[in-house]
């Protein structure tokens, strides 16, 4: 808050909407490098489907490997939004201002594409009908719901949904401003959008209300998406690492984990690609590193935890499978590497105030973290597999093949390339809660200190 | 008699709550004129009267459709194709009560949203005359009133100290 400066409404329309009503010199050239990405993602995903499975690294018995792994990994980066928006807004966090909308199209976006891995890694898509939607009238097949690879989309679809009503309510003031500084189409377009908003009393209580009311009803469904995600493992009895009771809270607290710092990466992309220097400042960075000490500890020790169930039940194949996780080569190298990028390396970092002010050190830790977080699922989901067991008869180690791993990069284009296009026809920063802070904020003299003030109603 | 919307823009919340109070002592009806702005400020900053909703409502309407479509979902589908899994029951509750949760939430967020744009009036079509400049700062107090009124309502506009007054007829 000491870092706050104060603006008036003209400095803040100009300064958050340049990117919508002028376009950087850098934005072609990167969406240009991006769209090349995802067309070639795309083209790769075709060929996959056209040859079939057998282009993978996938087989028996490692069925599931680097596309459930990178589907969990987004269902994670997607906790970002509700984590961020919902908790801090409930709590009335004057720092969430500039990180909200940020935060729920993470959200939207994220979870649009893990929505992909499970149909791409199907081999063939089509056939995800048979149980995904109840469509068949004449023979009477229903969807399983006793099988939690039926919640899954029930959940996700119920979170994608919830998520993009959320957005879109908090955008519609946004879009009036829009609608009142354009011309032509566009004007009409962003009309149309902005539902005749005129900014009277009535319409922005009903958008207070709205916040917090769409806050309090996403929460529950942020953490039901992915303890539901935990289930696809945790009720699978035959696959040692899989069945473990804490596996709800320890996926959602790793999701919030992989989620703020996915947020934390995006609001250092803002600043540095937009100069937003007034509205996202160090104070917000050094909040958010706080947060996510208390969150990485708790994931931390959700992770020991679970291990030491694994140990206590003494169980011959479980502590086998644990030791190949940690002390069997290369496994024990993606142990040692989860372990420091996802905890040692950032928690250290950030438990010093220049390190967590400083931006781009954030920005590097931030990414650490969820590369962490991606080898800590792919380290959950594959090694129990690929373990030898009784009466398995066919084994062998799992290494994804070049179409697995293109997909995955192809994942991380898309999700870029929809936020930056996002990001050229609507405001990453939502312009009326920074004029709020305006508004609700003052300074008030202690002394001889100056201090800010914040109020709430 | 024909109605006009008349707008007058003030730089300060202050001469825009003076205007309110103008239109009030002038004899308009609280209902016809609305302060516009570009920021959401505190309930009852410009002295008007604070709106009554009944958002709260919808979400509740929602989770019970929701409660029931789904329990019709679950147990039907599973009762006219009655395959036994597992050894679970055909009606296994608790992966009933997951459906059951998540078409709950759904249904209460999609009402809460159509409450939110009902109880906001939106969609808004209405040609009540309107200014740009309220979403840079300006502050708009916006009056439906007839013809006749016209230039009462100005001079009330204008004893508040207005910027510029706008009307259109309708």
């Amino acid at each position: 808050m000491q870092q706050r400066r104060q603006l008036d409404e003209k400095q803040i329309n100009r300064e958050l909407l340049n990117g919508n009503l002028e376009t950087p010199k850098w934005y072609y050239p990167v969406m240009g490098v991006l769209g090349v990405g995802v067309l070639i993602g795309f083209a790769t995903i075709l060929y996959m489907f056209n040859r079939g499975l057998g282009v993978t690294g996938l087989a028996r018995p490692v069925y599931w490997g680097l596309f459930i792994t990178t589907f969990v990994f987004w269902v994670g980066i997607s906790h970002a939004g509700i984590m961020i928006s919902a908790i801090l807004r409930l709590t009335q966090a004057e720092w969430r201002r500039p990180v909200t909308r940020a935060a729920e199209l993470l959200t939207v976006f994220s979870l649009l594409t893990a929505l992909f891995f499970p149909l791409v890694h199907a081999g063939r898509p089509w056939r995800i009908a048979y149980w995904l939607i109840p469509y068949d009238w004449a023979r009477g097949i229903w969807p399983n719901v006793r099988s939690p690879l039926f919640w899954d989309p029930i959940a996700i679809g119920t979170y994608l949904t919830g998520s993009t009503l959320f957005l879109f309510v908090a955008l519609i003031p946004d879009l009036a401003i829009l609608r009142d500084r354009t011309t032509g189409i566009k004007k009409t377009i962003y009309s149309m959008l902005a539902l005749g908003w005129r900014g009277n009393p009535r319409q922005w209580q009903l958008q207070v209300v709205a916040g917090v009311l769409l806050s309090a009803l996403m929460l529950p469904i942020f953490v039901s998406v992915h303890s539901i995600v935990s289930w696809d493992f945790a009720v699978t009895p035959a696959v040692e690492g899989w069945h473990s009771t804490i596996f709800a809270p320890y996926f959602v607290i790793g999701a919030v984990h992989s989620g703020v710092s996915a947020v934390v990466t995006m609001m250092c992309l803002m600043r540095w690609l937009w100069k937003w220097n007034n509205y996202i400042r160090p104070e917000h960075f050094d909040a958010l590193a706080r947060l996510l000490i208390i969150v990485a500890t708790a994931w931390l020790a959700f992770t020991f935890l679970e291990l030491i169930f694994s140990l206590y039940g003494r169980d011959a194949p479980e502590i086998a499978l644990r030791e190949l996780q940690m002390f069997t080569w290369p496994w024990n190298l993606i142990f040692i590497t989860f372990l420091l990028t996802g905890y040692i390396i950032p928690v250290g970092c950030w438990l010093f105030k220049r390190c967590r002010n400083n931006i781009a050190v954030m920005f590097w830790t931030s990414i650490l973290v969820n590369v962490g977080m991606w080898l800590e699922r792919f380290l959950i989901i594959v090694p129990g597999l690929s373990r030898k067991q009784v009466f398995v008869y066919t084994w062998e180690g799992y290494w994804p093949s070049p179409v697995e791993w293109i997909i995955l990069v192809w994942s991380f284009a898309w999700v870029s390339f929809l936020m930056l296009l996002f990001a050229k026809f609507f405001p990453l920063v939502p312009l009326f809660e920074a004029k709020e802070s305006q508004v609700f904020t003052t300074e008030m003299k202690v002394g001889r200190a100056t201090v800010p003030m914040v109020i709430r109603e | 008699m024909s109605k006009i919307s008349i707008l007058g823009l003030y730089d300060n919340p202050d001469s825009a709550a003076d205007a309110l109070d103008a239109l009030s002592e002038a004899g308009f009806d609280s209902n016809n004129f609305d302060v516009l702005t570009g920021t959401p400020y505190p309930e009852g900053a410009f002295g008007e009267h604070v709106p009554q909703h009944r958002l709260f409502r919808f979400p509740l309407f929602g989770a019970i459709v929701g409660l029931t479509l789904s329990v019709f979902l679950t147990s039907t589908t599973q009762i006219v194709y009655p395959l036994i899994t597992g050894g679970k029951p055909i009606l296994s509750i608790f992966a009933m009560l997951v459906i059951m949760y998540e078409m709950t939430m759904l249904s209460a967020v999609i009402t809460t949203v159509i409450g939110i744009l009902f109880e906001s009036r939106l969609p808004n079509i209405s040609m009540n005359v309107y200014d740009t400049r309220i979403t840079e700062g300006l502050i708009g107090v916006s009056l439906v009133c007839t013809s006749d009124k016209k230039e009462t309502a100005e001079r009330a506009l204008n004893s508040a100290g207005s910027m510029e007054i706008k009307s259109s007829g309708r």
